[in-house]
């Protein structure tokens, strides 16, 4: 578990201190995927470094299973940092060394490793990572998804408990992104690692994620889990990551709204209520007519949801939001 | 032909001087990279927002390595007479230039390692620190590998300097190539012993760049 307390950091430029984060509490579960969302300068390099003390917190305590790991002394935070791995926006792998040797770097850095045991873990990474035949390249030689995966196999050679993504798939094309995200998900699962995601794409959130916190200014402005965050978004930050990732543009739909009459419903189903055959039953029920205004089925992580907007006519209202209810389906008014 | 054109060439002499610059060259190279390496790398470590960030160090031995790298390698050459005295018992011959020569190579060379260090992307360091690496591990694991090819071109350059420093220090009694141009090129005006020096330091130069280049070439893996 890892728990920030009252955690701040300014950097010191010139004779003026910015905050980069202001004072923030959080606490991340064991085994959990946590997602941090913000636009860039929000603030979100700045807290995960917070979290293996690449950045000294300006304030607060930084907690990790229960121990204050801010008054750790050089050597205690050596060994802490190795059990906690971290993978970059650009990877960071070192142009000198093979894909094996960057590996079985932080082994040797760690030094308490045989020849043995960090050749058999070397290649038992490969093979986890999908890279067995290019152990003997070099970095310059592979594409940027590969390139990612040697970052991730590095990031877990000592095999540490966290694992600090910051903007890992940011570099990434759509389809190696989906690729790198679905490894994490793998690892997070099968390993039971605790992984801190940093992105600006709430897409990526979305897929693997069970928390998120949104940040802005330095601050976090909503956090949750990510059904409860993406579903009913309530910070204009937050919505505005979420329509953005659903490609949904605002103007566009407000003259939708425009030209439809009656009432404006946006009903949010989740899990199991996703698949029932709602709107037909409580059509007869009510005797409302409703038509659809924009629609969205789609998985949050391993929960199917779906988002209708519809407009009512006619009919008993009141029964018909009685209905939803029962079902289980979240309404929202929109007019 | 020949005979007449080269007639006061001796190649013997030539040859030997040949080997005096060679062994300059190569004895101060030796001593500037062992000394300019670890001050480039401190110079590195202490500058602004670095490992060891050291304001008062960096600035000390900024100020030294400017110094001997502004002054005019002709004047430390006469004004190292008296430290090369003190630690070699002569100013003379090609034992006596070595000093100068590593005095003016050093800190040329430091300065070029600080550089190449710092192209290294920080990125890089950032990593190896998230691994749990010392300040030591960071820099003879990481940095330095990952300067290398930059560190061999800065070794190329300072030795093509020694080589020029090598034949001036042929005025204040030096020995090698650069002595034997003063002495007989200069002093006794044959022409063509100046021209064959000054080939054979060409050709010296070249041969050094290109096995420079070659090895870099070969530690590049971008
Ligand atoms: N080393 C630094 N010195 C000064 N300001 C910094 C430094 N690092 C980050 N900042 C500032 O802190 C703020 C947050 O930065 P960062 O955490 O990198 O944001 P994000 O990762 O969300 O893009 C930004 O305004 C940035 O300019
Ligand atoms: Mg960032």
């Amino acid at each position: 578990m890892i728990e920030l307390d009252q955690v701040q950091k300014s950097y010191q430029v010139g004779d003026r201190a910015i905050p980069a984060l202001k004072p923030t509490d959080l606490t991340i579960d064991t085994g959990e995927v946590f997602g941090i969302v913000g636009h860039s300068g929000a603030g979100k390099s700045t807290l995960v470094r917070l979290i293996n003390l690449l950045e000294r917190p300006t304030g607060g305590r930084v907690l990790v299973d229960g121990e204050n790991v801010t008054h750790y002394d050089a050597a205690e935070l050596r060994a802490f940092r190795r059990k906690v791995g971290m993978i970059f926006q650009h990877f960071n792998l070192l142009s000198s060394r093979t894909v094996a040797d960057n590996i079985a770097f932080p082994m040797k850095l760690a030094g308490i490793y045989s020849k043995a045991e960090i050749r058999s873990r070397v290649a038992e990474l490969l093979a986890l990572v999908s890279l067995t035949d290019q152990g003997n390249k070099y970095p310059s030689q592979l594409s940027g998804g590969q390139k990612q995966r040697v970052g991730v196999a590095r990031a877990l050679a000592c095999r540490p408990t966290i694992l600090l993504c910051d903007e890992a798939t940011s570099a990434l094309d759509p389809q190696t992104t989906q690729s790198v995200l679905r490894l994490l998900a793998e690892i997070n699962r099968e390993l039971g690692l605790t992984i801190v995601l940093i992105t600006h794409e709430m897409d990526v959130v979305r897929r693997i994620c069970d928390r998120v916190a949104v940040m802005d200014g330095g601050e976090i402005v909503e956090s949750g889990p990510v059904t409860d965050v993406f579903l009913h978004p309530e910070h204009p930050t937050t919505r505005d990551f979420v329509f953005e990732s659903e490609n949904i543009d605002r103007e566009e739909l407000e003259r939708d709204f425009n030209q439809a009459s009656g009432r404006i419903l946006r009903l949010t189903f989740r899990g199991e209520s996703t698949y029932k055959p709602l709107l037909g039953h409580v059509a007869r029920a009510s005797g409302v007519d409703f038509s659809i205004l924009s629609g969205r089925i789609d998985h949050i992580k391993d929960t199917p949801y779906g988002q209708l907007t519809l407009s009512l006519v006619g009919g008993d209202l009141e029964k018909a939001m009685a209905e939803f209810d029962a079902a289980d389906v979240h309404v929202e008014v929109v007019r | 032909m020949m005979e007449s054109l080269l007639g006061n060439v001796d190649w013997m002499e030539i040859g030997w001087a040949s080997w005096d610059t060679l062994v300059m060259v190569g004895m101060s190279l030796l001593f500037s990279v062992v000394i300019g390496l670890p001050t480039g790398v401190l110079l590195f470590l202490t500058g602004k927002r670095q490992l060891l960030e050291q304001p008062v160090a960096y600035a000390i031995l900024s100020f030294v390595v400017n110094v001997l790298r502004s002054v005019p390698f002709i004047i430390l050459l006469i004004v190292m007479i008296p430290v090369t005295v003190m630690i070699i018992g002569t100013s003379l011959g090609v034992a006596g230039a070595i000093p100068p020569l590593v005095a003016g190579g050093a800190p040329f060379f430091a300065r070029l390692v600080e550089t190449s260090l710092r192209e290294v992307d920080r990125g890089i360091i950032e990593a190896t620190q998230a691994m749990g690496a010392n300040v030591r591990q960071i820099v003879l694991g990481a940095l330095l590998p990952e300067a290398l090819p930059g560190i061999i071109a800065g070794i190329t350059v300072t030795a093509i300097t020694l080589v020029s420093y090598a034949a001036m220090s042929g005025v204040v009694g030096g020995g090698g190539l650069g002595d034997l141009a003063i002495r007989f090129g200069y002093q006794r005006f044959q022409t063509d012993v100046m021209v064959i020096t000054v080939a054979l330091l060409v050709v010296f130069v070249q041969l050094l760049q290109m096995l420079g280049d070659r090895l870099v070439l070969y530690f590049s893996r971008k």
